[in-house]
């Protein structure tokens, strides 16, 4: 009896360690499952909704990384209407090179000139909320871009008695946007913008736009880019239309070449939403390019 | 009879212990470098997963692609938008078994250089991959590094030509992973 029992005990241990050791191989990877499932427990942000922090002429809701000088030189070339002789508007180019800066993961400032009306802008954009998923779930990024230009192009009438306040506008921007996917990312940019000066006192120095901008990628390092401001009517300015635009990204490393198609030919705020004289219906149409160059020159991390 | 029964549970579970332990980190460590003449890249990731079975020689890691964090952010951006795709595929893996196991005795503190074969799965790319490793045990617990070389192409990781001398065509990773009992 002593015997059986002894015999039944090793065949259920031998029996058992088997099973045992089966089991710990195909355990091992649902082991690691459910750990990884854990480490969903954090926020993941999500990033690159646009190639860079310009849409085509507007800024998109992307911010440089901390630390990071990003250097813009941009043209607008002539009207592609004016034909063979002008090159297609290739003569005549209009440009603005600027500098941008990351302070912090959230909040950028940059600074930039250019050739139209020689003005200087400057701004500064805030990261508010930023899309993320897993623990802390935020359905958009919320950025706000205050900006400033300063025209330094001579008064027209320099015999009456100028003001410097003249020179003078200023923009408020609020940025909200969604990457819906891998490739489609949408923002809406409602602005409000006041210029100290108008040419005709019947003109609103007050203008209230709606932006819509969205791209679409065409391949890992190519998207699609749409940009349209939407100015409210009773704000228009006289002979003004709105701005719309369609260009390319294309990325290649440390750049960003954008390549658009656009009826504005200013590179800040106030001169593409509520100075762009262009019309689409008339062939009024500028070719134009920003190239983005970014270069790591703050501490790292 | 009663009293067999109950030796038969004591040496169960006991049997569990001895066959079914297995050693756990939570934040092992994989790091990569890419060296060409132009740029040296590297980041690392110090949230690997990664469970060792001493009994089987069993060995299994899990890593969020997401979480290799680079000096430069655009460098960071790039990685998982155009080289890992991380939205596509989150994580790479790697499951193996050690092929001479009897090398090691994971009761008695030492160093033991083993062989590790298994499939490695980086961006949704699965290959069989046979590498050296170390195994150090310590006071009851267990450390395991190697470092190796993985070929882009092995992996389908495609980087275009004007960039193509900033990247090496080779990656060398490293693993360093400290486990403890489970």
């Amino acid at each position: 009896m002593k015997g059986i029992k002894i015999i039944l005990l090793f065949c259920l241990l031998s029996a058992t360690a088997k099973t045992v050791a089966q089991d710990t191989t195909s355990s091992l990877l649902s082991i690691l499952e459910k750990e990884m499932e854990q480490q969903k427990d954090v926020t993941i942000y999500t990033t690159a909704t646009f190639k860079t922090t310009r849409l085509i002429n507007g800024h998109s809701l992307e911010n440089v990384g901390k630390g990071v000088l990003d250097v813009k030189i941009s043209h607008r070339f002539g009207n592609i209407s004016e034909g063979g002789y002008e090159l297609f508007g290739l003569d005549k180019a209009s440009m603005r090179m600027g500098f941008d800066y990351g302070l912090t993961k959230n909040i950028m400032i940059g600074v930039g000139r250019s050739t139209f009306q020689k003005t200087y802008d400057g701004f500064i954009k805030i990261k508010i909320l930023h899309q993320s998923r897993g623990k802390k779930n935020m359905p958009i990024t919320l950025s706000y871009v205050p900006t400033i230009a300063l025209k330094t192009i001579h008064f027209e009438d320099p015999k009456v008695n100028n003001h410097f306040s003249s020179r003078l506008s200023y923009s408020h921007q609020i940025i909200v946007g969604r990457k819906f996917s891998d490739k489609t990312s949408l923002q809406l940019m409602p602005v409000f913008i006041h210029q100290n000066l108008v040419t005709l006192a019947a003109e609103s120095n007050d203008i209230f736009a709606i932006g819509i901008g969205g791209r679409q990628k065409i391949t890992k390092r190519i998207s699609f880019n749409v940009e349209y401001y939407y100015v409210l009517p009773g704000t228009k300015l006289n002979g003004t239309s709105n701005s719309l635009s369609v260009g390319f990204d294309i990325e290649t490393g440390g750049h960003v070449f954008q390549l658009h198609f656009t009826n504005s030919q200013g590179m800040n705020e106030r001169t593409f939403i509520a100075d762009t004289k262009g019309r689409w219906d008339k062939g009024d149409i500028y070719f134009g390019f920003n190239i983005s160059r970014v270069f790591s020159i703050g501490k790292k991390h | 009879m009663k009293k067999l029964i109950l030796v038969l549970i004591i040496i169960l579970t006991g049997s569990q212990v001895i066959f079914g332990q297995s050693y756990l980190t939570k934040n092992g460590k994989i790091s990569f470098f890419s060296k060409t003449d132009l740029e040296n890249i590297d980041a690392v990731n110090n949230q690997v997963v990664s469970v060792i079975t001493p009994q089987t020689g069993s060995i299994a890691f899990s890593v969020l692609i997401n979480g290799f964090l680079f000096k430069k952010a655009l460098m960071q951006e790039h990685f998982n938008e155009n080289y890992m795709e991380s939205a596509k595929y989150p994580k790479a893996g790697f499951k193996g078994t050690i092929t001479d196991l009897s090398k090691v005795n994971f009761t008695t503190d030492g160093s033991y250089n083993i062989t590790v074969t298994g499939d490695l799965s980086i961006h949704n790319v699965t290959n069989k991959i046979t590498l050296p490793a170390v195994i150090i045990v310590k006071s009851g617990k267990i450390s395991a590094s190697t470092s190796f070389k993985v070929k882009l192409d092995d992996y389908k990781i495609s980087v275009p030509k004007i960039v193509e001398s900033n990247i090496s065509k080779t990656i060398e990773i490293k693993v360093d992973c400290n486990y403890e009992p489970r």
